[in-house]
């Protein structure tokens, strides 16, 4: 009895909760398969779908988007197999779980931590908010595949913003990997935007884009000056991160401060 | 400039922090409090009772640019015996069509107690000159319309000119004659419920016999932290001088539990009194077979479905 | 008759309309005949039992424990071996996984334990399965975010827990209070012996399913039941490092006093006399159902409840108009009804303290009003009540009730406001109800409270510090701060408080 052939996967993008082909056509090969290689019309549309999502998920309860990270960390968790394989191992997995479980417990927190009621000289109460800065542009570093992506991605939606992440180019599949739990843990669509490709062809069309608020460029090798030159158009926040930290400092990285004074009085 | 307007019926804008004073209307505890009587679970009898009051409360409506005699008439039939299955189920309270097909709806509505409404005063927007306005009010009631459903000019509502507005709406009962008005405040633009306060004392001031929350043009209309506010507008007037005046959401009300939570929230807010379509109508067209399938479920048990409904 | 006339006859309006019985139903809940104590992850068969009931219809419901000192120290020495042999060597992280487990599993058996709340303490099922239910759950899940983040908590303080936790919670939200106990200690390190209140050891009984679920390790948390004795022999044990107290004012007191000279650390919730402080610009439909929400929310079984009433004198009248009438659509009855707003008193005692007073206000000359309310023949049950005329000095200005009773006070200024806000030994609670931004501000300074809340009432997050001012207690639950007193800190002596 011939042997059982088995069904073979599409790789595609991750863009606003649902999964297309690059609008270009293009696929590149990567780990022995045929990978979406996304185009600057792919980053336009995604820098679209994480800013019509930003009103709904910016707008929860920070409990509420702490919730939403531990059921990724399950979606993950259940997933584990799958995902040892397209990355380095059982060992990776189970550090990218506990670490998405880790930041989603700081959803709620940040507000205590980060912010402050201000004791200013005269008759008004003065607090400090922290606030999501918006949709943050994440070139993920090509190794470790699962981990990198996550250690960038995570701490940016435990603030509040949307993402539009350029997956590893040497490693994509985890990536993928990763929107199918994205897909399946009730983070909304257009939150998180993953696209597969290559870099050194999005990078400058993210860095450039003037509805992006923030770039994260831990990723890029060598490139950054140009990356940094461009993002001064409107004014980015440009972050470099370690792709293995683990701190509310990288939350912090993607949050604005907001402070409001009113009168004390009768 | 625009001056206070003198108010008739017996109660004064803001000299007094008696009630009905303007005041202000706390967003977040009213949503509260319209999401808490919405949890109300109203089931069996107390069900029944609900949707079959929804169905004599209902006013069916057509407005649309592509109303013709033949869409009049299949409503006016619909309206007369809903379900024609069930000689049970009573006739709905009105149905509510444009100027043009108002005649079309009074003969075919002539005999049985559904009344016909008309809409009014430049609907949906309302802004054309008071002259047109009040010159279209008076050809519908004189081809037979019960009932006026005017806009008010939100345009001067919001820019402040609450003198215009108040003015218009009091010209406009009066050229109703004996149709009853309905006062259209289209809740959707007024912004916030401090808004839609003000608006529904200055149209009861006025002498509105309903005050309604919307045209059903726009998205959005109904909501119950809305009407709550707007009952509660109607129990201080109520409170200071007596007068009952109704109240009627309109838009966005499709499904047969929506009526059920809007009639609860009546019932706790204004008490029984309030249960009858001379004081309380639902603007509607898809929720009549919603109410139908739900009141057929309660009888024979069963989940039911569209298909064996009347589309009119 | 005219075709008009006629279309304009009114048409009749029916003269009620009833609500049909709404019933949640209790097959959700399977309650065992007996239960023990919870000790080292393993049930104890007790050496003394009692009965508890149902207090809407006296129904019994189950035998528990009645724990012996002796039982008492089983568990605080299961507590006492977790701790030094794995809890706090544990890492963490993976406490703070146990809790979030713990989170998640009480969210999905949220409906059985709201139905055995109410079944066990006569609160509404709307309530307990919209509020004490949903806060549990988030207060598990908030304080598992801490557990591993003890050091941005207490920066350069060396933060570690303090040992092992003896705590006692009360009757009013008993699996709430629970998870306002146990959630943090957990937190930060420290081990548990729980006793929950005498009328209401069911859901805590419960809560170890749960645990078993979450495959705590044993002793972790250890759950006895019994009486005042129960809880006093907890006070007393040599091996308990921190006791945690929710209950009466008196009896913190003595639990005070008990542990004087000990060095153990000790918090303390007490009971509250909160003012409820209405402006005349304020928005007052809303005000109206804050203050209803204030002091029936729970049958006023609640320590921060706005039993006082101060309304600005000028309009004091549609203010107790809009009251009175607001009273009359509050639905008293069977807790497991969906439409029932105030539900049962959780004991014959204590319906018997709220008599008591309620007989005082009308001997010193306060008028009383209630809605007329078809009270059920079995079960312990009071009307909804307000007291008008009400001085300063009545006992019922002045006692916690600790029942659906209001009392109503006017005031003509905000300084006389806070000034009789202010009159009383508590300090838990207050409500201020205005439009005006600064005067909130003005207000919250002044008032000598905990909590504070302005244009609404009776408002918990676990990410929100709770506790009282003056006797009302110390030490605060809930955020960062709540974290605090189950820890031990680098060169700091720590007293009582």
């Amino acid at each position: 009895m011939a042997e059982r052939l088995p069904v073979k996967k599409t790789y595609k993008l991750f863009i606003g909760g649902a999964f297309p082909r690059s609008e270009s056509g293009r696929t590149y090969e990567a780990e022995g398969q045929n990978v979406a290689r996304a185009s600057r019309k792919d980053v336009r549309d995604s820098v679209r779908a994480a800013r019509a999502s930003l009103p709904k998920w910016a707008g929860m309860t920070a409990y509420n988007r702490g919730q939403i990270l531990y059921r990724l960390a399950e979606m993950i968790e259940s997933r584990s197999s799958e995902f040892a394989e397209l990355s380095t191992g059982r060992d990776e997995v189970e550090r990218t779980v506990d670490r998405i479980v880790w930041y989603a417990g700081w959803a709620d927190k940040l507000a205590q931590v980060l912010g402050s009621s201000n004791p200013v000289a005269g008759p008004y109460f003065n607090f400090t908010v922290p606030e999501p800065t918006g949709v943050v542009a994440i070139l993920a570093p090509d190794e470790p595949p699962l981990l990198g992506l996550v250690s960038r991605v995570v701490p940016a939606l435990t603030g509040g913003n949307a993402v539009v992440a350029v997956a590893s180019e040497t490693h994509p599949l985890a990536a993928i990997e990763l929107a199918e739990a994205l897909a399946t843990s009730d983070v909304p669509g257009g939150v998180v935007n993953l696209l597969t490709g290559h870099r050194d062809e999005l990078a400058p069309w993210l860095a450039s884009h003037m509805d992006v608020n923030a770039i994260d460029i831990t990723g890029a090798n060598g490139t950054s000056a140009e990356l940094e030159r461009a993002a001064a158009d409107n004014v980015k926040r440009v972050v470099r991160g370690n792709p293995d930290s683990q701190s509310p400092w990288e939350i912090a990285s993607f949050l604005e401060l907001k402070t409001v004074w009113h009168p004390v009085g009768q | 400039m625009a001056q206070a307007p003198v108010l008739p019926r017996g109660f004064e804008l803001p000299l007094e922090p008696r009630l009905p004073r303007i005041g202000s209307v706390d967003a977040v505890a009213l949503e509260e409090r319209a999401a808490s009587l919405a949890k109300r679970s109203i089931k069996k009898d107390a069900k029944v009772f609900a949707l079959e009051l929804a169905v004599r409360m209902m006013d069916l409506t057509t407005l649309e640019g592509q109303d013709t005699p033949g869409k009049v008439a299949a409503l006016a039939s619909k309206a007369i015996r809903p379900d024609p299955s069930d000689a049970g189920i009573p006739s709905v309270a009105a149905i509510c069509v444009y100027p043009n097909l108002v005649p079309s709806a009074v003969a075919r509505v002539e005999g049985t107690s559904v009344k016909v409404a008309s809409v009014a005063t430049a609907f949906p927007s309302g802004q054309s000159p008071i002259e047109t306005k009040l010159e279209e009010v008076r050809w519908v009631v004189e081809h037979g319309a019960d009932e006026v459903d005017m806009v008010i000019d939100r345009g001067a509502f919001l820019s402040g000119r609450y003198a215009k507005v108040y003015d218009e709406i009091v010209q406009v009962k009066e050229a109703s004659g004996e149709a009853h008005l309905k006062v259209i405040l289209e809740v959707a633009e007024l912004g916030t419920y401090d808004n839609v306060r003000r608006a529904s004392l200055l149209a009861m001031a006025a002498g509105a016999d309903f005050i309604k929350t919307s045209t059903g043009k726009l998205p959005g209309a109904a909501t119950l932290p809305v009407t709550l506010c707007m009952l509660e507008a109607i129990r201080d007037v109520y409170e200071e001088t007596g007068r009952m005046i109704g109240m009627k959401p309109a838009g966005g009300i499709r499904r047969a539990k929506q009526a059920v939570q809007y009639l609860v929230q009546l019932h706790e807010t204004l008490g029984v009194e309030w249960l009858t379509p001379d004081l309380y109508r639902l603007g509607a067209s898809s929720l009549l077979n919603d109410v139908l399938m739900q009141l057929r479920k309660e009888k024979t048990g069963a989940y039911q479905s569209p298909d064996y409904f009347t589309v009119d | 008759m005219t075709e008009l006339e006629r279309k304009h006859d009114r048409t009749p309006v029916p003269k009620e309309w009833a609500y049909a019985p709404a019933p949640e139903s209790r097959d959700v809940v399977s309650l065992d005949e007996r239960y023990g104590h919870y000790v080292g992850g393993q049930w104890l068969e007790p050496s003394e039992t009692y009965t508890t009931i149902s207090p809407a219809s006296e129904e019994p419901l189950a035998e528990v424990g009645q724990a012996t000192p002796e039982e008492v120290e089983a568990a605080v020495a299961a507590a006492r071996d977790a701790f030094e042999n794995g809890w706090s060597g544990a890492s963490a992280a993976e406490r703070a996984k146990y809790l979030f487990r713990i989170a998640r599993i009480l969210q999905e058996r949220s409906r059985e334990f709201a139905v055995l709340e109410s079944l066990n303490g006569g609160k509404p099922i709307k309530e307990s399965r919209d509020v004490d239910l949903p806060l549990a759950a988030a207060h598990f899940f908030y304080y598992a975010g801490w557990a591993d983040k003890l050091e941005y908590a207490f920066p350069n303080r060396r933060p570690r827990p303090v040992g092992v936790a003896g705590q006692i919670i009360p009757w009013n939200f008993p699996l709430l209070m629970l998870s306002w106990k146990i959630a943090p200690a957990l937190a930060a390190g420290n081990t548990v012996v729980l006793k929950p209140a005498e009328t209401t050891p069911l859901s805590a009984l419960l809560f170890a399913d749960v645990l078993r679920q979450a495959e705590l390790p044993p002793g972790v948390v250890n759950i006895v039941t019994g009486d005042g004795r129960t809880g006093a022999a907890l006070v007393k044990s040599e091996g308990v490092d921190k006791i945690a107290f929710t209950g009466s004012t008196d009896v913190g007191k003595a639990i005070q006093r008990e542990l004087a000279g000990t060095g153990k650390k000790l918090t303390l919730e007490l009971g509250g006399k909160a003012a409820n402080i209405i402006f005349d610009d304020a928005a007052i439909d809303q005000a109206v159902e804050g203050i209803v929400n204030g002091i029936y929310f729970n049958q006023g079984h609640v320590c921060c409840a706005g039993s006082r009433l101060l309304v600005q004198e000028s309009i004091y009248e549609p203010v107790v108009e809009k009251l009175k009438r607001r009273l009359t659509t509050l639905r008293v009855g069977d807790p497991l009804d969906k439409n029932t707003d105030v539900g049962a008193i959780n004991s014959e005692q204590q319906l018997d303290k709220i008599r008591e007073l309620v007989e005082s206000g009308e001997q010193e000359g306060a008028e009383i009003y209630q809605p007329p309310c078809r009270l059920p023949e079995k079960g312990y049950w009071f009307a909804p009540t307000v007291f008008t005329n009400v001085a300063q000095s009545y006992r019922i200005a002045q006692e916690e009730i600790f029942g659906p009773v209001l009392s109503v006070l006017t005031f003509r200024t905000p300084e006389e406001a806070v000034e009789k806000a202010n009159n009383t030994p508590y300090g838990l609670s207050a409500g201020v109800w205005t439009e005006k931004g600064s005067r909130i501000l003005w207000m919250a300074q002044r008032l000598r409270a905990g909590v504070v809340w302005a244009n609404t009432f009776n408002r918990f997050d676990p990410s929100s510090p709770f506790g009282g001012y003056k006797e009302s207690g110390f030490g605060r639950e809930g955020g960062r701060h709540g974290l605090e007193p189950y820890m031990q800190f680098d060169g700091s002596e720590h007293f009582s408080g």
